[in-house]
């Protein structure tokens, strides 16, 4: 077992892990952040998207020690201050980015580091960035949308499909 | 996944001791030994992060010379190599931006998959391997299909390469892995050419000579027609079969040529 010390959401989290733990099972089962899914396991997915260091990465497909000292944001660090949805949650919920909800928090995720690097990106650079997140409802559409929409970019011109 | 104890080593030296330690094995980005490890395809005693190992990270640039860390991420290769476009752009088209961000040049080059796009880069620029030993001519690096020439512990802790005066990579992209189903990569170097395939042969990464020789005497996509290759040797599997995969080298030689 190894002592791992991380900052989460903002919080110093710390806990005993194996080195077989993941980073994806260090925040959903020793900190009870259960936002992050697990989808596939396969990394395939991108469910469990969180951010270490400011960059997007698949927790399922990374040690928990690997991130001792790191920065983390999961989804529930998304939210305003107050509790109320970030932009980019507040558009999933306007422009209906879900569907049954379990590929959200990834979605989410992945289009925050991509806004933070492009903020103005094109339907085509969006779903590009996307590649790695995968719905299994097929809600892509909408998804797009509501990246578009978080973004400051008009969403009209995106033709339903 | 079986248990095991995971070091993380600051320097080269300390990662090279750790890994001389029955049953210790080298972790790099982790996106593919990862999920081997969950098949418990692997059950290594110790894992030695080479994550944390500053001097095997980044890019230095001088002249023609490029030399990259090997524990360097894809997504820093995509951002830091515009002075060999065409491997920042395969850096930046390997798997998907969150594997990018964790994914390294020296375990890509390290685990040899035979459909990864990185040996095509290296075996088709000329590049030199760096270990924590010697250095290692990519002609003499990749040995066959998940196997290379390193030796047991070694560590690649620099790639380098020489910016040629064209070059690109064309890659036909398998959708659901994200590897290519067959990626062709073309350097031109003053009078020689490099053609270096990945994806298609049960051998893993190759030169295709004959076309090498066609684009030195006129680099341009006409120079290959009526050039083939045989689908015997090729991986055949449902995405498509030997004889397509060879029939495709030569259209994905072509795109490169014409994008150099």
């Amino acid at each position: 077992m190894s002592q791992v010390s991380m900052t989460v959401n903002g919080k110093v989290a710390t806990g005993e892990v194996e080195g077989r733990t993941l980073l994806v099972e260090f925040l959903r089962e020793n900190l009870g952040l259960t936002g992050t899914h697990v989808g596939c396991d396969t990394s395939q997915c991108g469910a469990c998207v969180v951010h270490v260091n400011g960059r997007d990465v698949k927790s399922c497909t990374m040690f928990a020690v690997e991130a001792d000292g790191a920065e983390v944001i999961t989804i529930e660090g998304m939210a305003a201050e107050d509790g109320t949805l970030g932009t980019i949650q507040q558009a999933f919920q306007d422009y209906h980015g879900l569907q049954c909800g379990f590929c959200t928090p990834g979605m989410v995720m992945t289009a925050a580091s991509l806004l933070a690097a492009n903020p103005k990106p094109s339907e085509a650079e969006i779903r590009a960035y996307l590649e790695g997140n995968i719905c299994r409802c097929t809600g892509y559409h909408n998804i797009v949308r509501a990246i578009m929409a978080a973004s400051g970019q008009d969403v009209s011109g995106i033709a339903a499909e | 996944m079986y248990e095991f104890d995971i070091e993380r080593p600051a320097s080269i030296v300390a990662a090279a001791k750790a890994l001389n330690a029955e049953g210790a094995q080298a972790l790099g980005g982790g996106q593919t030994l990862i999920p081997s490890l969950k098949q418990r395809l692997d059950q290594p005693a110790t894992l030695v992060c080479l994550g944390g190992i500053a001097e095997m990270q980044g890019i230095n640039a001088s002249g023609n010379d490029l030399s990259i860390g090997g524990g360097t991420t894809h997504a820093d290769v995509a951002a830091g190599a515009g002075a060999y476009p065409a491997l920042a752009a395969l850096a930046g088209n390997i798997g998907d931006p969150a594997v990018r961000n964790r994914g390294t040049i020296g375990g890509s080059l390290a685990n040899n998959d035979p459909s990864a796009d990185y040996p095509a880069a290296v075996l088709g620029s000329e590049a030199i391997v760096r270990t924590n030993l010697r250095e290692i001519a990519a002609d003499n690096f990749f040995d066959g299909m998940f196997a290379t020439t390193l030796r047991e512990g070694e560590i690649i802790t620099r790639v380098d390469f020489v910016v040629p005066e064209k070059a690109a990579y064309a890659k036909f992209d398998q959708p659901a892995s994200r590897f290519a189903l067959v990626g062709v990569f073309v350097a031109q170097y003053g009078d020689h050419v490099r053609v270096a395939v990945t994806g298609a042969s049960e051998g893993g990464v190759f030169r295709w000579a004959e076309a090498e020789a066609a684009l030195a005497a006129d680099f341009s996509p006409a120079a290959l027609e009526g050039l083939s290759l045989s689908g015997d040797g090729m991986i055949s599997d449902l995405h498509g079969s030997g004889d397509y995969r060879a029939h495709l080298v030569g259209v994905m030689a072509k795109r490169a040529v014409a994008a150099a």
